[in-house]
């Protein structure tokens, strides 16, 4: 009996061992990514609406001259906090293509607040020429798409430091201290006031990495906060359920025990 | 069929306090048990209704400033496609001198615009959904200037309206509000009480 | 066994014609069902519960998705967005899988721990494998069709694998594929097989339920019943039972879908597929992990190489799982009474949960142990490996000559009326419920 729960508490013991190993030798691999308070991570949590909206700015301003974002829909932007006008005067910016018109030839027509956003390239190729042969990424699901999610998108974006004594970094490259193999294409592109922020709020770099990876973290899950909202009402009625569920198997089981 | 005597044995019938507590226990339950999968069947139902991107085509914007007087274009809207014709004030007279009286399916043309010039209706036979020609210039519109549809013969006239043929209704008039002299949304009524009626 | 009158005019219509009424009053709700059954066996009807919930969010899902490779990603996304609830019924159902995988190994643990697979119920066990088999072709499966980077090369890992098949491996291999590579044939095919599996589960599912009331469930004690004393109206007893049970269950559930949604997913799967990229690290999802790591641990056998021995082993080591009533001997079902089995059984679970760390491992992968010195992460896959197979086929059969059982109860209204005690003792302990 004895022996039994020994080898018992092992297995467990085992199993808790292989999860602590696990991601240690994860993160062994891998960037230990500077890890930040993100206000949606929480079990009540929630998007910043005002950083979405300086986010916005800061993709529009400077990553969209490379970057997609084309699982965004512009009516989507009312969804943080943008007026229908805003929204529908943002879109009219942008060209998209159409047609064929009745003689056959596709055209030009400003987009409406059902397109989706433009992308800067027309393919992966142009965007490939455009960028000495490095593909910008779309940044809709970026923050799903990397281990770390939003810390890892602030970490790239805060993360162009001096390279330590004797790394080299070829012509081309970037140092950057999370990417994977701190080699990166991308120039760094967030300087102290690179956008004029309309709220008046300090554009520093520290700034624009938080604004926009909160407004690429609502792109990549839109709904998070209806999720949020809906899992504590069901967990609240399953705790009700369950209760009574245990309280009738009680009730049931009464005479046999 | 044996049971093992226990307090619950389903047809149990306990001291009156015992069993009224003991079935509301199970009633409780079930009835949560009962809200549950009802609440958990919305989703599911709700899912095939239209999806945020049709939705956002329920309406659409139309520019009109590129048509020229006497001519139609086909706008698509939620699939269908769309007549708009600028009338010319020929075909607004032809469409306000027919005695309503005589037509299948009675209607006065000024109920069918706000503008008196654009004309915009479905373009879909009443009969049994072709799209009747008339649209392209030069194109067979029938006796009544309007449209003709050349599946089985109706003919429409300048207000879109069944003049002669197998289709029951005229062409129907889908709801639209001006935004502007040359900027129509259709798929929206205008919101004044006036109606279709109503300039705006 | 006298039927109900039931109270319904039209449902006595039916019955009369149709007895569907009175099969399931009988197969439900007066079925007798031992007295003794623990929460271990909760999951049995819980995974029949999360078969119907996938079924149901699947064909949902399937209003919406497009198979095609260059539409299939962002009709996913599509769902997720815009669609009502979307990615309400998406979340259930990539978390369901894993709730379903997690439901039926600790169901399966549970009938390796009871001797549930033995006399007569060897069938039972073995249906319960082919249903095994049937879910993992239709995870797999189901896997590749959001065509994202994981999808994409995990099909493309798993596949290849069969042109490891002597001969005849490479035509195989481009019939499952339906041209050169995994591509938009591969994955309407898949798509298509998706949604025909479950069905075949429900199917096996049914045969599985009748062979389980051929003789009633297994118990705790592993010992028959021997009258009515010993069991219970399947309900009220176990539907309560399950109800609650249920409850708890669905907490977790809702506790991944709602606040952990892609605790279980792979980032790399939010990235379209790229057939000219291939990701870093190539994992499949986590209920798979320890067969792929019995895949690599497998080395150069004699004149078979790596490849073709991996997956000999892989797929042998459910195979191995057919035979199971046969190379256990002990007349002895529950592992209660079985003090030496009971040791390899957790070791069993040890080395299971170890395969699947190594699985998520990069192949290469080493602990560092000492200044210079690390542990090939490999090595401890090997290992895992040799005693998974080991367990099988020299311990379980090793164990049926040479275990000395404890004595078994007399019945399980005794130990259960007698508080605890009433072991038939000496000599003369009550023989073994013959397995």
């Amino acid at each position: 009996m004895m022996r039994a729960r020994w080898t018992k508490s092992l297995g467990v013991a085992g199993f808790v061992a292989t999860l602590l190993a696990g991601s240690a030798a994860y993160a062994a691999e891998h960037v230990a990514l500077p890890e930040q308070e993100w206000s949606f991570n929480s079990l009540f949590g929630t998007y910043e609406r005002d950083a979405q909206q300086r986010g916005f700015l800061v993709y529009k301003d400077v990553c969209a001259s490379c970057h997609g974002l084309r699982l965004v829909a512009y009516r989507n932007l009312m969804d943080i906090g943008f007026t229908e006008d805003e929204v529908k005067a943002i879109a009219a910016g942008y060209l998209v293509q159409d047609g064929p018109d009745d003689n056959g030839d596709m055209y030009e027509r400003p987009a409406t607040t059902a397109d989706r956003f433009v992308s800067p390239f027309p393919n992966d190729a142009a965007a490939r020429a455009s960028n000495g042969g490095a593909l910008p990424p779309d940044l809709s699901l970026m923050v799903k798409a990397r281990a770390g999610g939003p810390d890892y998108v602030y970490g790239i974006l805060t993360g162009y430091v001096d390279p330590p004594a004797g790394f080299e970094v070829p012509d081309g490259l970037y140092y950057n201290a999370v990417f994977p193999a701190h080699r990166i294409a991308m120039p760094p592109p967030l300087f102290d006031d690179a956008v004029a922020y309309p709220d008046g709020t300090p554009a520093t770099v520290g700034q624009m990495a938080h604004d926009v990876t909160q407004f690429l973290a609502w792109t990549a899950e839109p709904h998070l906060e209806a999720r949020h909202r809906m899992g504590v009402k069901v967990l609240l009625f399953l705790l009700v359920l369950t209760a009574l569920a245990y309280a009738v198997k009680r009730k049931v089981w009464a005479g046999v025990h | 069929m044996a049971h093992e005597p226990g307090a619950a044995a389903a047809a149990a019938h306990a001291t009156g306090e015992e069993t009224t507590r003991r079935d509301f226990l199970f009633l409780a339950t079930g009835a949560v048990g009962a809200i549950g999968v009802a609440s958990v069947a919305w989703p599911f139902i709700d899912q095939m209704n239209p999806a945020a991107d049709t939705l956002a085509l329920k309406e659409i914007e139309v520019d009109l400033s590129a048509i020229e007087v006497g001519q139609a274009i086909t706008a698509k809207w939620q699939g269908k496609p769309v007549f708009i014709r600028y009338r010319t004030p020929e075909e607004i007279e032809e469409a306000r001198s027919v005695d309503v009286a005589d037509l299948p399916d009675p209607a006065t043309d000024e109920s069918r615009v706000q503008e008196a010039q654009w004309l915009i209706v479905i373009g879909i036979c009443t009969h049994l959904g072709c799209i009747p020609q008339g649209q392209l210039p030069g194109s067979a519109r029938g006796d009544y200037g309007g449209w003709l549809c050349s599946c089985h013969g109706s003919q429409y006239d300048t207000s879109g309206r069944i003049r002669s043929g197998p289709a029951p209704q005229n062409l129907h008039v889908p709801p639209y509000t001006f935004l502007n002299e040359t900027r129509v949304l259709i798929g929206q009524a205008p919101e004044t009480t006036g109606g279709e009626n109503g300039s705006a | 066994m006298a039927a109900p009158r039931f109270k319904s005019r039209i449902v006595r219509w039916i019955d009369y014609r149709l007895p569907v009424f009175s099969y399931l009053h009988h197969e439900l709700h007066e079925y007798p069902t031992p007295k003794n059954l623990n929460y271990w066996w909760n999951f049995g009807s819980l995974a029949g519960i999360v078969l119907v919930v996938m079924i149901v969010t699947g064909i949902v899902l399937a209003m919406h998705y497009t198979p095609q490779a260059s539409l299939a990603f962002d009709s996913v996304e599509r769902i997720m967005r815009d669609v009502n609830y979307g990615w309400l019924l998406r979340y259930i159902h990539m978390n369901g899988a894993s709730m379903f995988f997690i439901v039926v190994y600790i169901h399966i643990f549970r009938g390796l721990y009871y001797g549930s697979y033995k006399a007569p119920r060897e069938l039972l066990w073995m249906l319960g494998v082919v249903i095994l088999l049937l879910m993992m072709a239709t995870a797999f499966m189901g896997y590749v069709l959001p065509w994202g980077q994981m999808s994409f090369w995990g099909a493309t890992v798993i596949t290849n694998f069969f042109t490891a098949i002597p001969w005849i491996g490479e035509s195989i291999t481009t019939w499952l594929w339906g041209g050169y590579t995994v591509d938009n044939p591969t994955l309407n095919r898949f798509f298509s097989l998706h949604y025909l599996l479950p069905f075949v589960i429900v199917g096996v599912v049914i045969v599985h339920i009748l062979a389980l009331h051929r003789f009633g469930s297994n118990n705790p004690l592993g010992i028959d019943t021997k009258g009515p004393q010993d069991s219970l109206p399947f309900h009220p007893y176990y539907t309560a039972k399950d109800y609650f049970g249920l409850g708890i269950f669905l907490l977790i559930f809702a506790g991944f879908v709602f606040f952990g949604p892609n605790f279980f997913g792979e980032p790399d799967n939010y990235i379209p597929a790229n057939p000219l990229a291939t990701p870093p690290h190539i994992v499949p999802e986590w209920y798979f992990l320890p067969f792929y790591a019995i895949l690599r641990a497998v080395p150069d056998i004699w004149f078979i190489d790596a490849k073709l021995a991996g997956v000999i082993a892989m797929f042998g080591s459910i195979v191995l799982l057919f035979f199971l009533p046969w190379l256990d001997r002990s007349p002895v079902r529950s592992a209660r009474f079985r003090p030496l089995y009971k040791q390899f059984f957790w070791i069993l679970v040890l080395a299971c949960l170890v395969l699947g760390w190594v699985g998520a491992q990069s192949p290469d992968a080493v602990i560092r142990v000492g200044e210079d010195w690390g542990l090939p992460v490999l090595w401890i896959g090997r290992l895992a490996t040799v005693y998974y197979f080991a367990h099988f086929l020299v311990v379980m059969p090793l164990l049926g000559i040479f275990e000395r059982p404890k004595p078994l109860p007399m019945s399980i209204s005794e130990p259960v009326l007698k508080g605890g005690g009433a072991l038939a003792t000496g000599a003369h302990a009550k023989p073994m419920e013959k397995a």
